[in-house]
C-alpha cells in the first residue's frame, strides 16, 4: 500500500482542481468568464486551465455578464456544460435576467426537455477589506429563484466535492464562493481528488448537546470558535454546516434541533428578507413542539455592505454568536 | 393567379419603405487618432491652455505615485492608477464649465481632482472609510462607479432631464474598453442617441481589461466606430496627446451643448502599471510592450512641445514639479492620519427615515460598543 504524504491544499486550489478533473473527465465541460484564461481568473481559481485544455475550452469572455450568462444558456441547449464564473457577487446583477428569466425556468419552460446543466460560480460575501460591490452576500436573491440549486462550501475538501457535483448536475447550480476561506487550509490532498458531495446534504461540523447553530460558507469557522468559547459558559452546542441552501436538508437540521432543543441560524448577508428567516420559519414548522426557545437570527445588519474600515462591525462575530446562545435561555412569558 | 405563377414575373426589388436614418458618412471616425501635439496644428493651440495641460498632467503623474505608494503603506485598500493615461483625465476634466457634470469610472480618481475635487475626499472609496467621500451635487462629479458602465445611462438621464428643464448642461462620462461590452454601455448610446442627449462618451481604451486584451473584447474596427450604429458622431483621438483629447473633446461638448446630441470619443491611451496594485500584470503582458509607450508619454510630449516652442524652460519645469510635489506631501500628510470613524454610522443614511429594525440594530450596536470600552477602560 502506497500512502501519500497530505498536502494542504487552499479551497481556491480546490475549486480549481474540481474544474480541471471535471473537464478532463468530461469534453462537453466549457469554462468562461471574464479574466479565466491567462490569468488564471482574479482568485487564480482557473489557473493553469487555458494552458491545459486550450482557450476554446477556457475562454476569456468580452466584459458582459448577461453576455456570459446568455451565451452559456445557448451552449448548455447545444450539449455543453458551461461553468461560468461572476468576478465577483455584485458583479453578477447585469446577468440576473438571464440567470432568472432563462437559466432557472428552461426546464420548466419545456416541460424537461431542455435541462440546463450549467453551473455558475460566485465568489461572494465580506471579510476581505474590499471596497464597495466587491462583499455582497447574494445569496437570498439565488434561493429565492425556483430553478437554481444553490450551494456553499465551507472546508476544502466540500470545495473539491460540491464544485464536481454541481457540474455533474443537469440542473443550474450556483456555487457561491466563500471569498474570505478562498485561502483557508485543511489537509486535503490535491494529489488525489477527494469524493464528489452530493448536493443537499448538511453535515455536523461539530456535536453537542445544548443547542445548534446553524450556518454555512464563511460563517462556519465563525461558529466552530463560538462553541468552543462557550464550553466556558456550559453550552456544548452543535454547529451545522448546512453546504446546501437548495435543496435544504431539513432532516439533518430537524434531527439536531429536536435533540437540543434550541437553535441559532448564523449568517452575514442581511436578517431581514434573508436566508435566516426562511430557516428559522422551517425549523419552527418541523419542531415545534421539541423547542425550548424561539429559534433566533444572527445576521449581518440591514444595510448595504459597509466600506472596509467598518465592515468588522457589520459582520457577526463570535460575540454576537454568544449573546444570541444566552437569549437562549428563554421562558414563557420573558 | 398563384404564387408559382408569378415566378417569372418576380424581380426582387427594395422593400418599399426602406431609406436610410441617417448618412453613416458624417458619424465614422477618422482612420487615424487625431493629435495636436508634434503637428502643425500645435502651433495654432492656446499655449495658456498647452501649459494648463502640462502643470495638471504633471500634477496627475505625482498624484498617482502618491497614491500607489499609500497602497503599500497600507493607508489605500486598493488604487487602480491612471498613470499613462493622465492626458485623459486631466481633458476630461477641464474641458467641463461648472454647471456641467463628470461620469467617471473607479479608475478615474485624477479627473475629479483635476475638477476641483479634495485630493483626500476623492480617496475615500479607495480608503475605505466611507463609499463616495464628497457631495456629488456639489462639484458635480457623480460618485466613482465601480460597476463597469453602469453610469453611463445615469449620464444620458441627467443629460436628458436638465435639457427638459431649460438648461445648457452637458455630461460627460468616462468608461474603459472592457466596459464597453456592456449591456449598460448600448442602452446608454442607444438612449442618448434616440433623445438626442447632450452626453459625451469618453472611452479610455488602454489596451486592456484587466487581462484581456482589446482583440479579445471587440471585433469592431475601432471602438469609436460602434457609434455609427446608435447614429452618432465617433471620434478617435491619440489619448496621450492632452491638446488633441482637449480639443476633440471640446468639440463635442460644443456640439452637445448646442443640441447636437451625443458623442463617442474614443482616446487610444495605455495603462502603464498593473490593472491595480492587487493584480500582477506580468502575466498578460510583455515589458517590450510597456516600453514602447514610455517615448509616447503624455507628460514628456507637452514638455517637448512646450520647450520647442519656447514656452516652457528648466525653471518652468521645476515650478511645475515643485507645485505637483507639495500637492504629494499634502496628500501624504493628509493620508496619514487614521480617518475619525464612526460606527454607528452604519446606520445613517441607509434610508432617510430610519426603520424600526435599523434602530433596534443600531442599539444593539451601540451597546456593543459600550460593552467594548468599558472594557478598555479596565
Ligand atoms: C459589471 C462589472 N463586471 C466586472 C467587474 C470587475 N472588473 C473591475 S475592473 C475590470 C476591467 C475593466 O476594464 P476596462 O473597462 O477596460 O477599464 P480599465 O480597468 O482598463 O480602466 C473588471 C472586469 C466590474 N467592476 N463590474
Amino acid at each position: 500500500m502506497t500512502t501519500v504524504a497530505a498536502k494542504p491544499a487552499t479551497m481556491a486550489q480546490a475549486f480549481g482542481r474540481a474544474l480541471r478533473d471535471a473537464m478532463a473527465a468530461d469534453p462537453s465541460v466549457h469554462v468562461l468568464g471574464e479574466d479565466v484564461g491567462t490569468l488564471g481568473g482574479v482568485f487564480r481559481v482557473t489557473d493553469g486551465l487555458a494552458k491545459e485544455f486550450g482557450d476554446a475550452r477556457c475562454t476569456d469572455t468580452p466584459l458582459a455578464e448577461a453576455g456570459i450568462l446568455g451565451t452559456a444558456v445557448g451552449m448548455a441547449m447545444y450539449g455543453l456544460r458551461p461553468v461560468v464564473e461572476m468576478q465577483f457577487d455584485a458583479f453578477a446583477y447585469p446577468g440576473f435576467e438571464q440567470l432568472i428569466s432563462h437559466v432557472a425556468k428552461m426546464r420548466n419552460r419545456t416541460r424537461g426537455a431542455m435541462p440546463m446543466p450549467l453551473t455558475v460560480r460566485v465568489p461572494y460575501g465580506g471579510g476581505i477589506g474590499g471596497v464597495e460591490h466587491h462583499s455582497d452576500s447574494s445569496e437570498a436573491y439565488y434561493m429565492a429563484t425556483p430553478g437554481l440549486h444553490v450551494v456553499t462550501p465551507a472546508t476544502v475538501a466540500d470545495a473539491y466535492g460540491l464544485m464536481r457535483a454541481a457540474i455533474a448536475s443537469d440542473d443550474p447550480v450556483v456555487v457561491l464562493e466563500p471569498k474570505r476561506l478562498y485561502w483557508s487550509k485543511d489537509t486535503w490532498n490535491p494529489e488525489h481528488p477527494t469524493d464528489v458531495e452530493p448536493i443537499g446534504r448538511a453535515v455536523v461540523r461539530r456535536p453537542g448537546s445544548s443547542a445548534t447553530l446553524i450556518t454555512y460558507g464563511p460563517s462556519v469557522p465563525v461558529c466552530m470558535e463560538a462553541a468552543e468559547a462557550a464550553r466556558a459558559e456550559g453550552w456544548d452546542l452543535e454547529v451545522i454546516d448546512l453546504r446546501s441552501l437548495v435543496p435544504f436538508d431539513d432532516e439533518t437540521v430537524g434531527a439536531s434541533v429536536r435533540r437540543t432543543g434550541r437553535a441559532v441560524v448564523v449568517h452575514e448577508s442581511g436578517g431581514f428578507g434573508g436566508p435566516g428567516g426562511e430557516i428559522a420559519a422551517r425549523v419552527t414548522e418541523r419542531c415545534f413542539h421539541h423547542l425550548e426557545a424561539p429559534v433566533l437570527r444572527v445576521a449581518g445588519f440591514d444595510i448595504p455592505y459597509p466600506p472596509p474600515m467598518l465592515e468588522r462591525h457589520h459582520l457577526p462575530g463570535v460575540d454576537r454568536i454568544l449573546d444570541a446562545v444566552a437569549r437562549l435561555q428563554w421562558e414563557a412569558g420573558s | 393567379m398563384t404564387v408559382m405563377e408569378q415566378r417569372d414575373a418576380y424581380r426582387p426589388t427594395p422593400p418599399p419603405a426602406w431609406q436610410p436614418r441617417t448618412d453613416p458618412a458624417p458619424l465614422l471616425p477618422d482612420a487615424e487618432p487625431f493629435r495636436v501635439l508634434g503637428t502643425d496644428a500645435a502651433a495654432k493651440a492656446d499655449a495658456r491652455l498647452l501649459h494648463q495641460l502640462y502643470a495638471e498632467v504633471v500634477r496627475g503623474r505625482r498624484y498617482n505615485a502618491q497614491a500607489t505608494a499609500l497602497t503599500k503603506q497600507g493607508r489605500l485598500a486598493v488604487y487602480p492608477s491612471s498613470t499613462g493615461q493622465e492626458a485623459c483625465e486631466v481633458a476630461a476634466a477641464l474641458v467641463l464649465e461648472e454647471r456641467d457634470w463628470l461620469f467617471p469610472s473607479y479608475r478615474d480618481t485624477l479627473a475629479a481632482v483635476a475638477r476641483g475635487l479634495d485630493p483626500v475626499q476623492a480617496l475615500t472609496l479607495l480608503r475605505g472609510d466611507w463609499h463616495t467621500g464628497y457631495d456629488p451635487r456639489e462639484h458635480r462629479v457623480a460618485p466613482l462607479c465601480t460597476p463597469l458602465a453602469t453610469q453611463l445611462p445615469h449620464a444620458v438621464g441627467l443629460a436628458h432631464a436638465a435639457r427638459l428643464k431649460g438648461d445648457d448642461v452637458v455630461a460627460l462620462a468616462m468608461v474603459g474598453d472592457g466596459g464597453t461590452s456592456e449591456g449598460d454601455f448600448h442602452e446608454a448610446l442607444n438612449f442618448a442617441a434616440v433623445w438626442q442627449a447632450p452626453v459625451v462618451f469618453l472611452v479610455q481604451n488602454n489596451g486592456f481589461a484587466i487581462s484581456v486584451p482589446l482583440d479579445k473584447q471587440t471585433a469592431a474596427p475601432s471602438l469609436a466606430h460602434k457609434a455609427v450604429g446608435y447614429g452618432m458622431p465617433g471620434r478617435l483621438v491619440d489619448g496621450n496627446d492632452a491638446a488633441a483629447v482637449h480639443e476633440v473633446l471640446a468639440d463635442a461638448v460644443r456640439h452637445a451643448r448646442e443640441g447636437g446630441g451625443p458623442t463617442l470619443v474614443e482616446a487610444i491611451t495605455y495603462r502603464m502599471e498593473a490593472h491595480t496594485n492587487a493584480d500582477d500584470a506580468t502575466r498578460y503582458r510583455v515589458d517590450a510592450e510597456v516600453d514602447a509607450w514610455r517615448d509616447h508619454d503624455p507628460v514628456l510630449l507637452l514638455e517637448r512641445e512646450l520647450t520647442e516652442r519656447g514656452l516652457l524652460d528648466e525653471e518652468g519645469i521645476r515650478a511645475v514639479r515643485d507645485d505637483a510635489e507639495k500637492m504629494a506631501a499634502d496628500l501624504r500628510e493628509r493620508m496619514n492620519q487614521d480617518p475619525v470613524l464612526d460606527p454607528m454610522d452604519l446606520f445613517r443614511d441607509v434610508y432617510a427615515e430610519q426603520t424600526t429594525q435599523l434602530r433596534e440594530q443600531a442599539a444593539q450596536l451601540r451597546a456593543e460598543l459600550d460593552a467594548e470600552a468599558d472594557g478598555a477602560d479596565r
